[in-house]
């Protein structure tokens, strides 16, 4: 469109004209997108809310059977302090009857590598749509498999987490955490 | 929609054919912006226009995305504010270039207006482009006031306060106005969240009048720097790309100034003031508008009476409506205008003073020179231009705008 | 016609530099006050930043003695890494601090602060910092910098503006209606200042062995708090840089199109 336009005077080099257009052009491309990225980048978190992404817990309180629900990054972060019943019956499940096969063992450990069976700390948002499962307070419906069940469209989750029946395709989340010390973790 | 010049456009691409035969946006385009017939002896005056609509497009593009990330409450606006220049990624590049962007959409439109009274532009038959012109720029200044406000600062509330308080001088219901207005008693929370509500809707308005603007220019198309009008196609240049590259690169150099301000000096242009929160109990000791606001503000401090001051502020704009009418002169450019010429910068240099007397406080030497300014600015309007338009002999006007063009390539 | 235009842009800038100088008479001739002397700073002009060890040192002096009473409340304390301190610097530097919080049963708690944490407020609200400062809250000075007109020369200014009451002349005593209690600071509009003295020759021991005159304590605190005014300054200047050789480049390519495309017009 452009070039059908200029009249093709005489005494203008051609070739030197068409540099002249492609290197503009070219320039103005980058320049606009030069100009898109602070307006992209703008939405990205900002370093207040980035600093805000670690929390620490003190679990002191949480007696054997117990679980709490912190806040963490805007959605609930479920800390259950295990029975060994519980525990007994998260390690025994054979892998073969896991959607999203994981051992319990790998969904009780810290970022030091450090297995503390007892806790098991998870984000409380269901795999399937993102509703927040019962089953942390004591009246809560716990499922078939004794752990969770998301009132939204039926998925059930076992003592380790694991998802075991409705439409949810993957365990609930484990967040990276670390023991600072035996009743203090810290998240994120 | 079918061209009246050339011939009308083919599209070998079958998609936008398709659209085309359909939605005639791409014959539009090409008819309005392609080979849109234009005078071929536009200065660099003419690239305002372009560059205005550049710092409108921007203006929105930046604002749309501060408001992402600002909180119109009195407790948090100012933090909010803050929080952007700090911690929001890329956030004080925004900011600042919404900040100094309003300076310089100012300083583009006014050269656009100072443009349009030298060369005549408001004659007819362009009496309604040049109406709605005061129209966009009676909306860019409720714009900007608003949007001056959100920030929170001391100069924010304090301006807000006296500018609504310009309603109580309306008699029998200026109380009650003021009132509706604010909300409440004074500037508070509902005065700031109808003023962000406001300063996020005005600018679209903005557009809508501009796209009318536009529609109105393009019926008979540009003035031009001679004034006269177009004969025929030896007159004319298509717009593209004579124009279009011409108004790129008086973009480029308008766009390393603003960028100079917006990164080497983004607060030379506000006031130091506005860095510290709004207080309702303690006033600045001077309070002063934004720059652009400045020879209004003289005006309205010049008239010793609450009420006149007031309606030679508004007037001083309202008069811009009539101007079209005002002067009698039968030719538009002043550059065929002997004496008419020097008073446009008369009137330029009024405006300037009137900017200054703005600046400072109403004491001393500053009283009478507003006033004397004042009286200046309208008589130039309701006076001079009609009587001038009558006495003034004009120059001789070229036969063409070609004519002009190869007899000033010639000598 | 271009000449008109050049004549008349100069006969406008004559008129206007001409109302101007009368202006700026006129406010000398009002001013009783001195305006603060113009000092150099490390952050100034185009290519200027911030002096990190000067703002080092000025954190100290702020922590020391300016966090009595002005709190830094737009800023956080993961903010110092910003003056090249590592996060196990910062964290040393603020291990004794206790900001306040709510416990786990709701109440009031004091507790150690951590990186993500605002400064720590000298007074929990502006009518608790009045009431504990003859009814005047010291203000904020997050961005004292930027709020006041030549704000690092007034900040300076005012640190080092003081004359002692006996070093006052009796007309000054009698025009400012001085007593013992009162402090006159030379560069305060209306001389009359709340704040005591806030600095003096070895107020701080600089860690890093600089000697602790007035002049440098108080250079050092400005320069801290230009940058908790503008902690993107120079972030800033570096992209205009960039920014503004980028446009020269464009419009250098923009000219030479355009004076192709019209060559055959003129």
């Amino acid at each position: 469109m452009a070039s059908s336009s200029i009249p093709a005077g005489g005494h203008v080099d051609p070739t030197r004209r068409d540099f002249l257009m492609v290197a503009t052009g070219a320039m103005g491309a980058i320049g606009t997108i030069a100009v898109a990225w602070p307006f992209i980048n703008n939405l990205n978190p900002a370093a207040d809310t980035l600093a805000l992404s670690t929390v620490e817990v003190n679990v002191a309180p949480v007696q054997v059977g117990q679980a709490i629900t912190v806040k963490w990054r805007g959605k609930p972060l479920f800390i259950r302090h295990r029975t060994p019943e519980e525990i007994k019956a998260a390690e025994a499940v054979p892998m073969s009857e896991l959607r999203d096969p994981q051992t319990d063992n790998s969904r009780v450990t810290d970022t030091a590598k450090k297995v503390r069976p007892e806790w098991l700390i998870m984000i409380g948002v269901c795999t399937h749509l993102g509703c927040v499962p019962l089953g942390n307070n004591p009246g809560d419906p716990k499922g078939e498999f004794g752990g969770w069940f998301c009132p939204c469209h039926g998925s059930m989750y076992d003592t380790s987490g694991r998802i075991r029946k409705g439409p949810a395709p993957l365990n609930l989340a484990i967040p990276g955490y670390l023991f600072t010390s035996d009743t203090l973790v810290r998240v994120g | 929609m079918a061209s009246s010049h050339g011939t009308p456009p083919v599209f070998n691409n079958k998609v936008i054919a398709w659209i085309d035969h359909r939605l005639p946006i791409f014959s539009y385009m090409e008819k309005e912006y392609h080979h849109f017939p234009t005078p071929r002896n536009f200065n660099y005056f003419w690239n305002f226009g372009a560059i205005a609509t550049v710092m409108l497009v921007l203006m929105i593009a930046t604002g749309i995305v501060l408001a992402t990330n600002y909180t119109p409450h009195t407790t948090m606006a100012f933090d909010s504010v803050e929080r952007i220049m700090r911690d929001v990624p890329s956030g004080w590049l925004i900011r600042y270039l919404h900040m100094t962007g309003a300076s310089f959409f100012f300083i583009a439109v006014y050269i656009h207006i100072f443009r349009g009274l030298y060369y005549g532009s408001y004659k007819s038959p362009r009496e309604l482009l040049w109406i709605l012109g005061v129209v966009i720029l009676l909306l860019m200044m409720a714009t900007a006031f608003m949007g001056y406000v959100l920030p929170w600062g001391q100069m924010s509330f304090w301006g807000a306060t006296v500018i609504t308080s310009l309603f109580t001088a309306i008699p029998v219901v200026g109380d009650s106005i003021t009132t509706w207005l604010w909300g409440g008693f004074a500037i508070d929370n509902p005065t700031l969240n109808r003023f962000y509500a406001l300063h996020y809707l005005l600018p679209f308005v903005i557009v809508g009048v501009v796209a009318l603007h536009v529609v109105a220019l393009h019926v008979h198309g540009s003035n031009n720097p001679l004034g006269i009008d177009v004969k025929g196609p030896q007159d004319t240049v298509p717009f593209h790309p004579y124009y279009t590259m011409k108004d790129g690169f008086g973009l480029m150099v308008f766009l390393i100034i603003y960028a100079g301000f917006a990164f080497f000096a983004p607060n030379y242009l506000g006031d130091p003031a506005n860095y510290i929160q709004a207080n309702p109990l303690a006033t600045p000791t001077h309070i002063v508008p934004e720059w652009y606001f400045l020879p209004f503000y003289a005006i309205l401090r010049a008239i010793p009476n609450k009420l006149g001051g007031v309606l030679a502020m508004f007037g001083s704009i309202a008069v811009l409506f009539v101007l079209p009418w005002l002067d009698t002169s039968r030719v538009r450019s002043a550059s065929f205008r002997p004496i008419y010429k020097w008073f446009v910068f008369v009137l330029v240099a009024d405006v300037f003073l009137l900017g200054v007397c703005g600046a400072n406080p109403p004491e001393g030497w500053y009283v009478p020179l507003a006033q004397i300014g004042t009286l200046y600015y309208f008589f130039h309007f309701l006076i001079l231009l009609p009587v001038l338009g009558k006495i003034e002999r004009p120059l001789p006007l070229p036969p063409s705008i070609a004519d002009a063009v190869l007899k000033k390539n010639a000598g | 016609m271009r000449k008109t235009i050049v004549s008349a842009a100069i006969a406008v800038a004559a008129l206007t530099a001409g109302a101007v100088a009368i202006a700026a008479e006129t406010v000398t001739a009002s001013e009783s006050e001195q305006k603060p002397p113009h000092r150099h700073w490390h952050f100034e002009g185009p290519f200027g930043t911030y002096d990190r060890a000067a703002a080092q040192r000025g954190y100290q002096v702020y922590a020391e003695v300016c966090s009595a009473c002005h709190s830094l409340q737009l800023l956080a304390y993961r903010n110092l890494m910003e003056l090249d301190l590592t996060e196990n610097q910062v964290k040393s530097l603020i291990k004794d601090i206790q900001v306040p919080d709510l416990g786990d049963d709701g109440q009031p708690i004091e507790r150690p602060a951590r990186l993500s944490d605002s400064f720590r407020k000298p007074f929990a609200n502006p009518a608790i910092a009045a009431a504990a400062n003859n009814g005047k809250a010291p203000p904020d000075l997050s961005v004292m910098i930027k709020a006041r007109e030549d704000g690092p020369d007034y900040v300076h200014g005012i640190l080092t503006g003081y004359v002692p009451f006996d070093k006052l002349t009796p007309e000054q005593i009698k025009e400012f209606n001085l007593t013992k209690d009162d402090n006159f600071n030379k560069y305060y509009p209306g001389h009359r200042i709340a704040m005591p003295p806030p600095l003096a020759d070895d107020k701080v021991t600089y860690a890093d062995g600089t000697k602790a005159t007035l002049d440098q304590e108080a250079s050092d605190v400005v320069e801290f708090l230009a940058w908790a005014s503008e902690p993107k300054m120079e972030d800033r200047k570096r992209t205009g840089v960039r920014v503004i050789l980028f446009l020269l480049a464009m419009a250098g390519l923009m000219y030479a199109v355009k004076r192709q495309v019209w060559a055959d017009k003129h």
